[in-house]
């Protein structure tokens, strides 16, 4: 498990930071693999307007609170450390919900309550108390934007297949013309777990498929 | 042995609906059975699992989702329904025998909630042609609205025919029918569920072998008759009577053939009692106060859902053992 860190690694090299990044894109991505913060990946991807959206405001969150609690990870005392964490997410999770306030009515309406939510994603807190608290600020924002966009990523894939087949459009956009039959399951929530059960099928055979791959290669090689 | 026994009770029921709704319900059935043996088969070729399909299992799931649907069902949706059955309802499970719910019924429940338009376009019984046109829904093109049908059954009913069940008209036009006609079977509705004395035969066929639980559809049928009666005696203006209750809707199909699943039904007397007590609550529920005019379905999956924990409350005591407050004291 990559949560486990030794406190203070020495300062990483080029590739050891573009490691943290894709870490999180794909290797730990925080759907497919840890199957972290299913409530909003449930319940705001029925659509990929939404699912990019409330993927983007996670990812600001993400490298917001992972940079700035790596830059004070040395004054905070262990006791109060969680409660520390919080403080931080919940202000930028504010200023999240005033930015998409202001850019988007439509969509903040459609996130609702799940904006709000984002202070209580066991992702950022997860990512908080697992890697920013251990590891330099350069790190700790590149494994936030990894996340993150791990995060927008799965979420996209989910909202992309609810919205393809359970509207016909995509971002909006009809794709099949008003002959379409839209299948309304998948607009409403046991579509979400329908199709997260199918994308995790997908990934995990994947990569036991890519797994049992290196391992015959490495068989050769020896 | 028992499957196919199950099978071959269910072939007057398929024969009867193919006869009242001509090659539209002979197309769907085998639409349904083609893609729940198709599913069953790849699932196990994919999976490595010895195949299973010989089973009959299958045949039987493809059969039961093609009868609960109305007998124009675009063909397309009763393959994505046969997939689901067996896929998600059965295969996913670990296959026969591990099934939480009734596979049939997972699969109607997924198209219910998928396409409830559809699902809900019932055309009427004896049409003119029916042996020489399909219904134009049927062969709608995959993933493409069905047509509306108003025109068509206006060109090919026999009598007065509004494009609704008996239990349709029941509930929101407070429309009656007689109870006769409803439990010989010409009448509107989903395919298979029209005839309640033919499927009470059939049933009869596999109480009598003993392929069944008589106790199942017995609990299911006396408890919506005793709950709808007690509605109707209490506001007859209001509420059908219990007659009309059994005989309408797919009460009569679901309690002798889907309630009855050996896998997703409890085993202990006193816990099939209760099981069909419940189903049967739920159904009369569901009818006159839900907003839904049938029931039956999410009757069933919930009596399936808590049938393990109906099997734990009502072990019977073994023989010698001492009641819990004797031991203690």
């Amino acid at each position: 498990m990559a949560l486990i860190h030794e406190p203070d690694a020495p300062a990483a090299s080029a590739g050891e930071s573009m490691e943290a990044f894709f870490n999180g894109l794909w290797n730990q991505n925080p759907v497919f693999v840890q199957v972290l913060g299913m409530c909003p990946t449930l319940a705001v991807t029925n659509s990929v307007r939404n699912a990019l959206a409330m993927g983007l405001a996670t990812t600001f969150v993400l490298v917001c609170s992972n940079t700035l609690i790596s830059m004070v990870r040395k004054l905070v005392q262990k006791q109060v450390r969680i409660a520390t964490y919080i403080l931080i997410i919940a202000t930028f999770v504010t200023i999240v919900d005033y930015l998409i306030k202001a850019i988007s009515i439509p969509v903040y309406k459609a996130l609702g309550a799940f904006i709000a939510l984002i202070v209580v994603n066991c992702i950022i807190l997860g990512r908080a108390e697992a890697y920013a608290s251990k590891n330099s600020v350069g790190k700790s924002m590149l494994d936030g934007l990894g996340m993150g966009v791990g995060f927008a990523f799965a979420l996209t894939c989910l909202g992309s297949v609810r919205e393809i087949l359970g509207a016909g459009s995509f971002l909006g956009i009809p794709l099949f013309g008003p002959n379409f039959q839209p299948w309304v399951l998948f607009l409403l929530p046991p579509g979400g777990f329908l199709t997260l059960a199918t994308w995790l099928l997908i990934f995990s055979a994947w990569k036991a498929r890519s797994k049992r791959k290196t391992e015959v290669l490495e068989e050769i090689a020896a | 042995m028992i499957m196919r026994n199950v099978v071959y009770a269910l072939l007057p029921i398929c024969a009867f609906s193919v006869w009242l709704f001509g090659i539209s319900a002979l197309a769907s059935l085998a639409a349904a059975v083609a893609s729940c043996v198709l599913t069953e088969h790849l699932i196990c070729r994919i999976g490595g699992r010895p195949a299973t399909v010989g089973d009959f299992s299958a045949v039987i799931t493809g059969l039961l989702l093609a009868l609960t649907l109305p007998p124009g069902f675009p063909l397309w949706m009763t393959a994505v329904g046969g997939l689901i059955a067996v896929g998600l309802g059965k295969m996913l499970f670990g296959g026969l025998g591990f099934n939480v719910f009734n596979p049939a019924l997972v699969g109607r429940a997924f198209l219910q909630a998928a396409f409830p338009i559809a699902i809900t376009a019932y055309t009427p019984a004896m049409a003119v042609n029916r042996f020489l046109e399909f219904i134009p829904t049927t062969l709608t093109l995959p993933f493409a609205q069905p047509l509306v049908l108003t025109e068509w059954i206006q060109r090919v009913r026999v009598d007065a025919f509004s494009g609704a069940t008996p239990l349709t008209m029941q509930k929101f036009d407070h429309a009656a029918t007689d109870v006769m006609p409803l439990f010989l079977g010409k009448t509107a509705g989903s395919a298979g569920e029209t005839s309640a004395l033919l499927i009470l035969l059939c049933g009869a066929y596999l109480i009598a072998r003993k392929f069944m639980d008589w106790r199942i559809p017995a609990a299911m049928l006396s408890s919506a008759f005793v709950v709808s009666a007690a509605f109707y005696l209490a506001a007859p203006a209001q509420y059908p009577n219990p007659l009309f209750v059994l005989f309408s809707g797919g009460l009569m199909l679901g309690a002798m053939f889907m309630a009855t699943d050996m896998v997703a039904s409890p085993v202990t007397p006193l816990g099939v009692w209760i099981y069909g007590g419940l189903m049967g609550l739920i159904t009369v529920i569901i009818r006159f106060l839900g907003g839904l005019p049938e029931g039956v379905m999410y009757a069933i999956l919930l009596g399936n859902a808590v049938s393990p924990m109906i099997d734990n409350l009502t072990q019977p005591r073994i023989y010698g053992a001492r009641k819990k407050e004797a031991a203690k004291a």
